[in-house]
């Protein structure tokens, strides 16, 4: 069924009765040319792009509860492409790119909003650190913008320029950046995957890997044993676990990150500002809330819940830089689980069994790659060599000494 | 999260610097053979454990001592909290 | 308007009149209303507009619940959107205003939204706005965005201050209800320190709004009562108009409380306390909320629910209505019938769902049986319903019980799932509670005031007997347990009619049925879909309603459908709050250096460098600009003497008959054989191989070394030390104690530096020839006739200079003994922006060089990594790629236009090549004007730099849209043999 605005007009004027279901729900088959396990933005936008871009249908994805329950549904929206490193740019740039088409492309409203992302910055050396980031921006075809604090001062009146603790000096804006209705890129991908065959199968937990002589036949799951010629697993969150079960050690850890939102407002924030020095990032969604967020907890933790100091923490950060939002109020807060890797920077690679493949450790910036993700993770499995942006993501970067470290904070994961 | 420090009694984690893994006392030999995937799985290698886990946590703003606490990692209960320098030396980190 | 629906009776203070105004209009109310109370008294049921349709609301509920009467509150900078009316409190002289409509509340222009309705079901903008793709962000969008939301924010700085604390206590309860009480007192009795909380400024809870006995006497009287013993003992806190709103880890608890909110002003106090609450055990005590029931256009204004009714009559006195009805599908429903009869009010029609005999005889009333209410009709306020069978009522109120849910959030907070209750047809707290939380009465699911009062008293007998107190004898209160039977009734069939299930949100029965019709059958998927819960009430009356719907849709019974679970805040906190004092200036504290007084007297410009504020520049006589100022410190120190605070440095003292080993161990190069007296150079390694840190150590004595570290990573580095030390060499003997705020140091940098400190230097206590005290020598020395002072021959400017430490307390006065002595010399101080420049000239690296990403290799230094010892870093340090030959190297750049400025963040790209990522062959990392050289010089990272001393290349700037050719020469533009610093 496609989505217009004749088709709403038609549903409307008779009850909303001919609407179908937007995915789905087969019972899963027996075997599969490929098994996506995990039902999040970035398993789903990789069935979405095996099936459309490589002609591979035949494919399950299992998700253990319901899709997109995992890090796409409990984020803070962003998208952005203004990274550092070769390692990185281009594939956030691709990823980028993918998301300026992706609502015509698969005919669902995302709300993809390039409205501009602003990193605030308070010293020489932030500066000179930005004017670089800019310009490996621009080298790899994306676009950024100095502007010095007199250009922001008109922009954003609002922010503490007079009376702050670390005063704004300027900023590197990408006009390209901006926000994207998180869950509905999930149903997006979910519903151009199901329309071209990939089975969609919830509440189907994966309990173990079928390895035979190193290679991977299929999985375990709590609906019974599927059989595939691949195995691709996207499950970041839970990576870890998932991968102890295929007897594999990786180099993540799991820690939380929470993130609010206040009452819904009527508009406040033109785009996405984020405050390094105060450890504070916001934005305001189409509903009229602040969504913002800051720092890890710092722990390790599976709980999907975090404590107060990194609450008022983050709160303060915000009251440093915008007075103004000391009465809207902070109406909700979530804690997502995230695969923090070992430098900051994602795994799409295969292991080192035969026919299993994975893709993790996307830290906290994993929604804005979800199609780039999808785009290579399908590239890597269908052509089973990887990307040329998301060459470098490779699991054994650490044992060839490298990194694709943008904070340069070293192998400890809490700090990136 | 309230960390019952051994020689201070309990204090709030937000005067604690958290490190991660007390594995990360098991530094490998220098010098053994296989020195480079042993620091290799020492940097970067991580069981991330969903359960209990002993941990590294550093108290900058208190007495500066690093301890090892053991606490779940899927509900935050903290069952055992010892210096670090004794587990060092369990571990034989003796000179 | 007079208060046409005041009536007898209530807890409102009648001698103490107060003004306000809604929407302009000027109204009167008392002393104990709160807004909501006040404006239902002055006849005024419209206050709001929804969120999407745009519907006419009034009020629903009389608590924290509430999701229609939202309204922005004060005016000026100290407005607040999105205020409940509810749960404001009425002082002289409030105005509200309402929000979310264009042109008056009664004639909204953007209602004509609530017309297209038909085309705008749950998730129908996630299937249209899509073409053309660039009309999103500039048509559809800011229509969206500007129809959305709720109240405006002011735009101004918020006015008031905001304070933090911390509490701690035996037992918190949470809730001064019934069961909070007899908990509390339970406690209180027992000697244990209590905190009782609760979100009302009037302590009491339903007690309140009910007309039910306890020990013999009202109910309201018996809270007054138990509340006067509380507040007389000293082991009790007792904390009203405060929200609990978080449980978290080990027993703390976020708690909020309104200090100044129910006053005309805040008087310069702080408007609101957040407190951090550390408790041993705590009883939630938080009571239920009623649930409403889904029918057609149950959302006008008039149509509420039947207990907050109960406490307009009972504690407010005010009337909603001159003529109810109540619509129940339990006994509790009746109450408020029957209460509103003995007030005199006019019931028409009682309607139980339920076919079965009256529970009560109310006076006047009809009794429909088995019945409901499927349409209303009153465009801006409810005049009439329908009942299933037609029958039309006229009636001005409707109150609705759909039963009571539990309030479990807090038992949520750690993710513990609450359990579904087939008799209550609610879900009731589950086993995993929050470690040290039990909870009582109506939020555990025993909602009559008998079992409340009883559950409390026990439930805080139990934990504080855990705790080792012994439990007070004194009798428990007595109360009858009232009837309360009911059978679930979540929504009545209303044909084509709209029966909202979210108000604020405008999520109807058809939305929730729609959302299952296209896939979304989780409860996840329901309330994204949907938008159910998602509004400022966060789904307090809607969550559990749309989930039934939503059983009965997929034919499963309601726990098998889902659960919500709830996460922090409770109800909704304030920045403002949450920040405290840490804003504006005050966000993060500064750190002065020794001579920080001196610096401002002498036309300091400061500088923010990590915590630190350090003199920038000094401005003399008529200098313009910045750079006037730089360079003249720069020439001035290269041709004479300069002195510099660098007492921000760390600094680390090292002491142990093992100081030298564990040395060798932190230090990628060896220290253990420097000689007593002498000072080194050293780079630091993380254990990943990376180099983090640069600095000198002094080796003081034997056992007795002092180190100095960045700035920037004093901390780290000692964080890191003591790690190496107590877990990784714990038997070594050696520690560690950070003295950068025992010493002020300064440098003393510049030809004459010798003979200035000559001066300063006590003679009899060292010999300062270049002999005496040549390059890299340290010492104790004495200073100014007797003071304790440490001497280091350390040059970062590449001058002949020294390192002079003295005690703290000192440093104000050493800097003004350097500066005369230095009158001779012309000396003077100089920032941090002279020191910038110098080494830059020098081709020291600093931190632009050093981000966490740089190998020794990289900087040149590849061979002080040594190899014959244990060093933190090493192994790793050697991996293929991090030794590559065609790595990027520290070298230094000139213009090739030697009038052009040099650009920091530029990037390096060969001559004929394309400006590309994969043409990158580097990155400027430090620049400056010298003023030594008389052009621009910088340091940068170019692969294979050292091998390519003299080639020519392109620095790149795109963001600036500009490119310079650029010379790769030696990073050291001063000195390069080193001549001046051994001077």
């Amino acid at each position: 069924m496609r989505y217009s605005a004749l088709r709403i007009l038609k549903e409307g004027l008779t009850g909303n009765k001919g609407w179908k279901p937007v995915w789905r729900e087969p019972e899963p088959k027996a075997e599969y040319d490929v098994i996506i396990i995990g039902g999040g933005g970035h398993g789903l936008a990789t069935a979405y792009y095996l099936a459309k871009e490589h002609g591979i249908t035949n494919v399950a994805v299992l998700e253990k509860g319901w899709i997109g329950s995992g890090n796409v549904g409990r984020n803070t929206t962003i998208i952005r492409s203004n990274y550092l490193l070769p390692g990185n740019e281009p594939f956030y740039e691709l990823s980028l790119k993918l998301w300026e088409g992706l609502e015509q492309d698969f005919n669902y409203n995302a709300m993809v909003s390039q409205r501009s992302i602003l990193n605030l910055l308070h010293s020489d050396a932030q500066r000179d650190a930005f004017i670089r980031r800019g310009n490996a921006m621009f080298l790899a075809g994306a676009d950024a913008e100095y502007a010095t604090a007199d250009q922001l001062r008109a922009e954003l009146p609002f922010l503490d320029f007079d009376n702050a603790r670390f005063p704004i000096k300027g900023g590197l804006f990408q006009r390209r950046g901006g926000t994207v209705r998180h869950d509905a890129v999930a149903w997006g991908y979910a519903r151009g995957a199901d329309s071209r065959g990939v089975d969609i199968i919830q509440n189907c937990e994966v309990t173990g890997f079928d390895i035979e002589n190193g290679v991977c036949r299929g999985v375990q799951t709590s609906r019974g044993p599927i059989r595939a010629k691949k195995v691709a697993m996207c499950v970041a969150g839970s990576s870890s676990r998932v991968a102890a079960t295929a007897g594999m050690r990786l180099p993540i850890e799991s820690h939380v990150l929470q993130a609010f939102v206040t009452e819904g407002l009527k508009p406040v924030l033109p785009g996405v500002i984020t405050f390094g020095a105060g450890h504070f990032y916001v934005s305001q969604s189409d509903k009229g809330g602040l969504v913002f967020g800051g720092d890890l907890d710092g722990y390790n933790s599976y709980a999907q819940r975090g404590n107060l100091p990194v609450v008022e923490d983050v709160a303060e950060g915000g009251m440093a830089i915008m007075p103004i939002i000391g009465r809207a109020r902070l109406l909700r807060s979530w804690g997502g689980v995230m695969d923090m890797s070992m430098d900051g920077s994602p795994y799409i690679d295969k292991t080192h069994i035969d026919g299993l493949y994975f893709n993790g450790g996307w830290c906290y910036g994993g929604f804005k790659a979800t199609p780039g993700s999808g785009w290579c993770y399908a590239h890597l499995i269908a052509k089973d060599t990887p990307h040329p942006v998301a060459a470098e993501m490779r699991l054994d970067r650490f044992k060839r000494g490298h990194m694709i470290d943008e904070k340069g904070q070293g192998n400890q994961p809490n700090l990136h | 999260m309230i960390i019952d420090h051994p020689l201070l009694g309990p204090r709030d984690a937000a005067e604690f610097i958290y490190l991660g893994d007390a594995c990360l006392i098991d530094r490998p030999d220098w010098q053994a053979e296989d020195a480079a995937d042993a620091y290799h799985d020492y940097g970067y290698i991580r069981d991330n454990i969903a359960g209990p886990m002993q941990e590294l946590w550093y108290h900058e703003q208190g007495d500066r001592s690093w301890l090892v606490v053991t606490r779940d990692t899927l509900t935050h209960e903290i069952t055992a909290v010892e210096l670090a320098r004794d587990v060092a030396r369990a571990r034989g980190r003796s000179k | 308007m007079s208060q046409v629906n005041r009536i007898k009776g209530g807890l409102v203070d009648r001698s103490k009149s107060l003004d306000f105004t809604f929407n302009g209009k000027s109204m009167t109310g008392y002393a104990g209303d709160t807004l909501a109370s006040a404006l239902l008294a002055n006849g005024q049921v419209l206050v709001g507009r929804s969120f999407k349709y745009h519907r006419p609301r009034g009020i629903l509920t009389a608590g924290s619940e509430e999701p229609n009467a939202l309204v922005q509150l004060r005016s000026g900078a100290a407005q607040e959107p999105n205020t409940r009316a509810t749960m404001t409190e009425l002082f002289d002289g409030l105005t509200a205003t309402s929000q979310n409509h264009r042109g008056s509340l009664e004639f909204d222009l953007m209602a004509v939204t609530d017309l297209a309705s038909p085309f705008l079901a749950a998730g129908f903008y996630y299937k249209t706005f899509m073409w053309p793709a660039a009309f999103w962000e500039k048509v559809y969008e800011p229509i969206i965005r500007a129809s959305a939301g709720l109240g405006r924010l002011s735009m101004q700085d918020d006015p008031d201050t905001y304070d933090k604390g911390f509490l701690h206590c035996d037992l918190l309860v949470i809730g001064a209800g019934p069961s909070g009480l007899a908990a509390a007192l339970a406690g209180a009795r027992s000697g244990a320190r209590v905190i009782l909380a609760d979100e009302d400024f009037a302590p009491g809870g339903r007690l309140n709004s009910e007309t039910l006995e306890v020990d013999g006497m009202a109910g309201a009287d018996w809270a007054a009562q138990a509340v006067a013993e509380l507040a007389a003992m000293d082991n009790v806190r007792l904390m009203t108009r405060t929200s609990v709103y978080g449980a978290y880890d080990h027993g703390v608890y976020g708690a909020l409380e309104r200090c100044t909110d129910h006053l005309p002003g805040s008087g310069g106090k702080p408007r609101q306390v957040l407190w951090r609450i550390y408790s041993k055990r705590a009883v939630l005590a938080a009571g239920a909320t009623e649930r409403p029931i889904a029918f057609g256009n149950n959302d006008r204004p008039g149509i509420m629910m039947a207990s907050a009714v109960r406490t307009y009559v009972n504690r407010f006195g005010v009337a909603p209505g001159k003529r109810v009805a109540v619509l129940t599908n339990n006994d509790d429903g009746w109450r408020t019938a029957q209460d509103l009869a003995a007030k005199g009010v006019e019931i028409a029609a009682i309607i139980d769902t339920r076919d079965r005999p009256a529970v009560c005889d109310v006076k006047g009333a009809r009794h429909v049986r088995g019945a409901g209410v499927v349409d209303t009709a009153g465009r801006l306020a409810l005049k009439r319903i329908t009942l299933t069978d037609g029958q039309m009522i006229d009636v001005d109120c409707l109150a609705v019980s759909g039963g009571w849910n539990p309030t479990v959030h807090l038992t949520c907070h750690q993710r513990g799932r609450p359990v579904w209750n087939e008799d209550l047809s609610a879900f009731v707290p589950g086993k995993d509670l929050p470690q040290g939380m039990v909870v009582a009465g109506a939020a555990n699911g025993n909602l009559t005031l008998a079992a409340a009062l009883d559950e409390g008293r026990k439930a805080a007998n139990a934990q504080i007997k855990d705790l080792g107190f012994t439990v007070s004898r004194k009798a428990a209160p007595k109360a009858e347990d009232e009837a309360y039977e009911g059978a679930p009734k979540w929504h009545i069939p209303s044909g084509k009619k709209r029966a909202w299930v979210d108000f604020q949100n405008d999520v109807t029965v058809k939305d929730v049925k729609l959302s299952h019709q296209e896939g979304f059958r989780s409860v996840e998927h329901l309330k994204r879909y949907t938008t159910t819960g998602m509004a400022t009430d966060q789904g307090k009356t809607s969550n559990i309603p749309a989930l039934a719907i939503m059983a009965e849709c997929t034919g499963k019974t309601i726990p098998e459908t889902g659960t919500t679970i709830f996460r922090p805040p409770y109800t909704p906190i304030p920045i403002g709050a949450l920040a405290g004092r840490a804003r504006g200036t005050d966000f993060r504290p500064y750190r002065l250096t020794p001579s920080h007084e001196w610096a401002k007297a002498h036309g300091a410009t400061f500088v923010e460098v990590g915590n630190w504020l350090r003199a920038q520049w000094f401005v003399k006589g008529n200098e313009k600009g910045w750079r006037d100022s730089v360079d003249r410190e720069v020439l001035n120190t290269r041709q004479s003497v300069g002195i510099c605070d660098v007492t921000t440095l760390g600094k680390i003292d090292i002491q142990g008959k093992d100081a030298a080993e564990f040395l060798n161990k932190v230090y990628a190069n060896g220290f253990a054989k420097l000689a007593v007296g002498r000072v080194r150079y050293g780079i630091m390694l993380r254990e990943d191989g990376i180099c983090y840190d640069d600095g000198t150590t002094a080796r003081m004595g034997e056992n007795h070394f002092v180190m100095t570290t960045t700035t920037a990573n004093a901390v780290l580095v000692f964080r890191r030390m003591e790690f190496v030390r107590q877990c990784l060499f714990p038997d070594m003997d050696v520690h560690l104690i950070s003295t950068t705020d025992a010493w002020a140091q300064f440098a003393v940098a510049g030809p004459n530096a010798r003979k200035l400190l000559e001066k300063i230097v006590d003679a009899d206590s060292q010999d300062m020839s270049n002999e005496g005290f040549p390059f890299m020598a340290c010492g104790e020395v004495t200073v100014c006739g007797g003071t304790p002072a440490r001497l280091f021959r350390i040059s970062f400017s590449g001058e002949l200079a020294y390192e002079v430490a003295v005690p703290a307390r000192y440093g104000n006065s050493m800097m003004e003994a350097l500066m005369k002595a230095g009158e001779e010399f012309g000396a003077c101080p100089y920032g941090t922006e002279a020191l910038g420049v110098m080494r830059i000239e020098k081709g020291h690296a600093a931190g632009n060089e050093l981000d966490g990403r740089t190998t020794a290799h990289m900087l040149g230094m590849g061979r002080m990594v040594s190899s014959k010892k244990d060093c933190i870093g090493w192994t790793l340090s050697q991996r293929p790629e991090m030794m590559r030959e065609d790595a990027e190297k520290l070298v230094g750049f000139r213009p090739v236009d030697r009038s052009q400025k040099l650009i920091a963040g530029s990037h390096f790209i060969n001559k004929g090549d394309e400006a590309t990522m994969a043409n990158d062959q580097g990155w400027m990392t430090s620049v400056a004007w010298s003023p030594s050289l008389d052009h621009s010089v910088g340091l940068g990272f170019i692969k294979s730099g050292d091998t390519r001393m003299g080639e020519i290349v392109r620095a790149v700037s795109p963001v600036h849209d500009t490119e310079m050719e650029v010379e790769i020469v030696s990073a050291h533009f001063i000195d390069p043999e080193g001549e001046r610093l051994r001077a």
